[in-house]
């Protein structure tokens, strides 16, 4: 049974920052995932925005970690090779009579340390922004928020984690947790392993993780939240992320241009129970809709080319959990927003709480670069042709609305933590994300990750390791490619 | 400089390719992004295609084949697994950016381009289905190259949303593998395919077809566990209490065809909303001097025949414009759609560009019986026809004779309306 | 006696057609036709309807695992699922061109099952 200085359990964007963290240090650092690619839970379904900080309230860790995250973004981007892009943010006041709550906004961003805040009039707004709604009467102005891909960060640490010796096990659901003398025992769903610490950071189960072990509970309730993604056609209806004044409920509806150039409407927000839920609903999506008017007119629903949902966790007591539990039980629980922007903070402190409880040395050959995919597409004529010429592969294009090239796909396919599924093809290479959504494209893509993991079509899945895509050959024979 | 590329070696781009040969032009290029020539001809195996063109009921790859071998005798060059990845304007042609394994990143400059990329199916996500997005969701196109070409088997117990042509046929392959197709649901009150598709299709297997329906969940977490449909009211809104659940392991969608337009917008050609595809004068040219366009990327056709046509005319044209006949007067006269015409093809004409006969075709927006289709200018009426039947789905044509016009017409109306006593 | 309505499929059209039948069965009138391949059609979908199949069967050594292939003419409709089976039974060598028979009299339908693609054979692996 093999044995480890901590387990980090999953890996969506706070693992991931963990594990990288931590792998500054000396010792065994493995992190445990149930599904079979990194950023597979909320990690993959957000508003991919790095807030700036002034929603949440003072002397929280919310709003400790959003600033301090917030700020790691420049240089964490640019390590990582991940796009990011600081576009600002307004959050818009829509009746006068609730301006005092857009200056008490501004005033908690500064108590919170935040930079780059002013407010202003609906004149003002609406010049920067000349899609605000004719009621704007306010809106702060935020100059730090900014745009990310949720994916691309979440598979940047990992990636950049591994390169620093972390191990990542997929497929590995921890089932049970046994403290021992000395450690922690964790039954799997593929075997036992033995840790002396474990990190938490299991988003929305970690609840059920907690209180497997402890007495005292924690309770962890899924927050859903639909969005709706429209084509790039819309991606400049707006040019910096629009909030609505908050709700009870959280940060109501924003417009924002993503890192990809989409536009993204949503989220709603509902309490839901089935921790696993991942249906978007037509009262959802209708509501997505029709509040999405209300700061920004016009907003192009008929470009929506998908949809999604995503579960946030959040914790009773309203504020991200960032502690050792007990006896070398660590958690990062109740990651809901502002979870993304945080994550780099969080990485931080929680490697730290883990390094000084173990005694662990820096090394002093940590890397901290890792190179991202290579999107050929996006590269001049001159060095694409170059690479062409290395790798005939770079020179078949399989995803004609995204351009994504054959050689991309195979380099996804044996990179660090390889893609080994469309979804994580996908994602890795953009293959799939474009208009026609995969329509064309996937047949290509299946032959391509049969023929590199040595699989028969109907062994391709989508992304779970139930998601079968073909389920049969018509014809049976020897020779079926 | 080539005097012409053609972007597509599908069924437009090979008979627009044959026919510019055959008026003259020598230097082509056909630039196909598939490793074969044939276009979606290739995974469409069922027949009905060659009727007008070969007096035969072809199967796709037949049809393909026919127009291949007449490439192939005349020697037309062309190139297979290279994508066009950019078209620009460039001096007096265009830049044509291309692609392949085995060239490389290639720049091709062209006096003259014709358009023939040919359509995409519309995806789930366009159409908001609400749910899980499990695996088991195809739209009907991407179904059909898994059977035909790839010889694998999507799924055992199906439910198809759409009724076009596609689905329809769908429909059928997937019974005839040993699948259990449950229903087609169709949100409009009629089926957008071919009355024959419906017969052959679904009548002969007992294929319930369930007009005015619609998905409105989808369920299943990794692959599709079942689908809800419910009826629709005149405003296509699900009416509650209407719900069926359905259990199935895939979800085929039939649910519309765009024209792939993203070359044409790069080079700055100007599309029209109705169709999204091209505005063209009578010589398939758009406001792009020397780009023509043809097929499915001009308007989504129904049969091939339409297409090899339309294409044959795009190339006589580029090939008048290579020899630089294409004159006019530069006053293009608009064809203004009325009555239940919803678009035509071309939206304008120039008479004194017109070859002796110019086609116009177009669709109506509603089945009609007993039908007159009309072309008037300024109340003089240059063409009346009776239509016993049209539909939606099914792409009409007429001729316009260049003898008809006096060059004083300022516009054009194309009308279709139901016939009435004495009118 | 009978008045059975169907759809033409001859061609686009779709004329609605009725079909009056007598006591034993046999086509008395057709209308509803707007052409002579109408009158033909009604008559055999009433008293003995065919369909053509399409369909694809396993190709060996072929740079595609399936080839295309249909029945030359049409085939009696009651027999399409017999003729399905023996299409998964049957295979083709590549390279194969259109009109080469796969299986003769399929089915004991008197009708070739034949290519409709031509397809090559697979290029060896270096």
């Amino acid at each position: 049974m093999k044995q480890y200085d901590t387990v980090i359990i999953g890996a969506g964007v706070t693992g991931c920052a963990i594990a990288r963290e931590l792998s500054r240090r000396k010792g065994r650092f493995l992190v445990v995932e149930r599904a079979l690619d990194v950023c597979e839970g909320t990690s993959k379904a957000n508003s991919a925005i790095i807030h700036a900080g002034f929603d949440a309230e003072p002397g929280t860790l919310k709003a400790k970690m959003n600033v301090l995250g917030n700020q790691k973004m420049d240089q964490l981007s640019q390590d990582l090779d991940i796009p990011f892009q600081r576009i600002g943010a307004l959050v818009v006041c829509l009746d006068p009579a609730e301006l005092p709550q857009l200056r008490a906004l501004y005033d908690r961003g500064l108590a919170n340390g935040v930079a780059g805040l002013s407010l202003l009039s609906g004149e003002e707004a609406r010049a920067l922004e000349p899609n605000l709604a004719e009621g704007v009467c306010g809106a702060l102005l935020a100059g730090t928020s900014g745009v990310v891909c949720p994916f691309e960060l979440t598979l940047g640490l990992a990636e950049s984690a591994a390169r620093n010796g972390v191990e990542f096990r997929f497929d590995t659901e921890v089932l049970k947790i046994e403290r021992q003398a000395d450690g922690w025992l964790l039954k799997t769903s593929s075997g036992e392993i033995w840790t002396r610490t474990v990190v938490n950071a299991a988003g929305v189960h970690a609840g059920e993780l907690h209180n497997q072990v402890f007495e005292e509970k924690i309770t962890i309730t899924p927050r859903k939240g639909e969005y709706c993604l429209l084509d790039k056609t819309a991606g400049s209806h707006v040019g910096r992320t629009i909030f609505q004044l908050p709700g009870k409920m959280g940060k109501g509806v924003l417009v924002s241009p993503t890192v990809h150039g989409n536009l993204l409407v949503g989220p709603t927000a509902a309490d839901v129970e089935d921790l696993d839920e991942t249906a978007t609903t037509a009262a959802g999506l209708a509501e997505v809709a029709e509040k999405s008017a209300w700061a920004v007119k016009a907003v192009p629903m008929r470009q929506v080319i998908t949809s999604f949902m995503g579960l946030r966790a959040h914790e009773a007591g309203d504020d991200f959990l960032l502690r050792e539990a007990g006896d070398g039980f660590f958690e990062a629980a109740g990651i809901e927003s502002p979870g993304l922007s945080s994550a780099p903070a969080i990485g931080d402190y929680m490697a730290g709480l883990v390094a000084d409880k173990l005694g662990l040395a820096e090394k002093a050959d940590f890397s901290p670069t890792r190179r991202g995919s290579l999107r050929l597409a996006e590269k001049p004529h001159q060095e694409r042709a170059a690479y062409i010429k290395e790798n005939p592969l770079y020179g078949n294009i399989i995803c004609r609305c995204e351009e994504v090239s054959e050689g991309e796909i195979v380099d996804a396919i044996h990179s660090t933590l390889r893609a080994k599924t469309l979804d994580g093809v996908k994602r890795r290479t953009r293959a799939g994300m474009g208009r026609c959504q995969s329509g064309f494209c996937s047949p290509r893509v299946m032959e391509i990750l049969a023929r590199e993991l040595s699989l028969d079509l109907t062994g391709v899945r989508k992304n779970g390791k139930e998601s079968r895509i073909v389920l049969e050959k018509t014809r049976e024979g020897k020779d079926h490619a | 400089m080539r005097d012409l590329a053609i972007i597509g070696g599908g069924p437009a781009g090979l008979a627009a390719a044959v026919a510019a040969r055959d008026a003259g032009v020598e230097d082509i290029l056909i630039l196909e992004r598939e490793k074969e020539l044939g276009g979606i001809l290739n995974q469409c195996i069922h027949n009905g295609f060659g009727l007008h063109t070969f007096h035969e009921e072809l199967t796709g790859p037949e049809y393909a084949a026919r127009y291949m071998d007449e490439v192939f005798q005349r020697n037309i060059p062309y190139r297979l697994s290279t994508t066009v990845v950019d078209l620009r304007r460039e001096g007096e042609g265009l830049a044509i950016t291309s692609v392949s394994r085995e060239e490389g990143l290639v720049e091709t400059r062209a006096r003259a381009v014709i358009l023939a990329m040919g359509c995409r199916e519309r995806p789930r996500g366009a159409l908001n289905i609400p749910g899980t997005r499990p695996a088991g969701i195809f739209s009907a196109g991407t179904a059909q190259r898994l059977v035909n070409l790839e010889g694998y088997l999507p799924g055992r117990r199906v439910v198809i949303l759409g009724s076009g042509d596609i689905g329809l046929i769908m429909a059928r392959r997937m019974t005839l593998e040993g699948a259990k197709v449950l229903c087609v649901a169709e949100l409009q009150p009629y089926s957008g395919g071919l009355k024959r598709n419906i017969v052959q299709c679904l009548d002969d297997y007992g294929i319930p077809l369930l007009l005015s329906h619609t998905v409105v969940d989808i369920q299943g977490r990794e692959r599709v566990e079942g689908v809800t449909i419910a009826q629709v009211d005149d405003a296509f809104r699900p009416i509650p209490g209407t719900e069926r659940d359905y259990a199935c392991d895939t979800l085929l969608l039939s649910v519309g065809l765009l024209p792939e337009n993203e070359l044409s917008k790069a080079v700055g050609v100007e599309l029209a909303p109705v169709t999204g595809g091209p505005q063209v004068n009578e010589s398939l040219e758009t406001n792009i001097p020397g780009v023509f366009a043809c097929g499915n990327v001009l308007h989504v056709h129904d049969l091939v025949d339409y297409v090899s046509e339309e294409a044959a005319q795009a190339g006589r044209n580029a090939a008048r414009f290579l020899r630089g006949e294409s004159g006019g007067t530069g006053r293009d006269i608009p064809l203004v759609p009325a009555g239940a015409v919803r678009y035509t093809v071309p939206g304008a004409i120039d008479p004194a560009r017109m070859e002796a006969e110019t086609v116009v075709r177009f669709r109506v927006g509603r089945n009609m019986r007993g039908a007159l289709v009309t072309v008037t200018a300024s109340g003089k009426e240059l063409l009346r026809r009776k239509r016993p039947v049209m539909a939606p789905g099914e792409m009409e044509q007429i001729v316009l004779k260049k003898e008809w016009f006096s060059g004083a017409e300022t516009e054009l109306t194309v009308e279709a309306r139901e016939e009435k006593e004495g009118v | 006696m009978a008045v059975i309505e169907l759809t033409c499929i001859s061609c686009p059209l779709g004329c609605p057609l009725k079909v009056e039948t007598d006591e034993n069965g046999a086509v008395t009138c057709v209308s509803g036709n707007t052409c002579k391949r109408g009158e033909a059609y009604g008559k055999k979908e009433v008293t003995a309807p065919t369909r053509t199949v399409t369909s694809t069967v396993r190709l060996e050594e072929g740079e595609a695992p399936v080839v295309s292939v249909r029945t030359r003419t049409d085939i009696p409709k009651e027999k399409i699922f017999a003729v399905m089976e023996e299409i998964g039974r049957a295979s083709a060598k590549a390279p194969v061109e259109i009109g080469d028979v796969v299986v003769a009299d399929i089915a004991g339908t008197g009708v070739d099952l034949i290519v409709t693609k031509n397809s090559q054979a697979r290029r060896h692996q270096t």
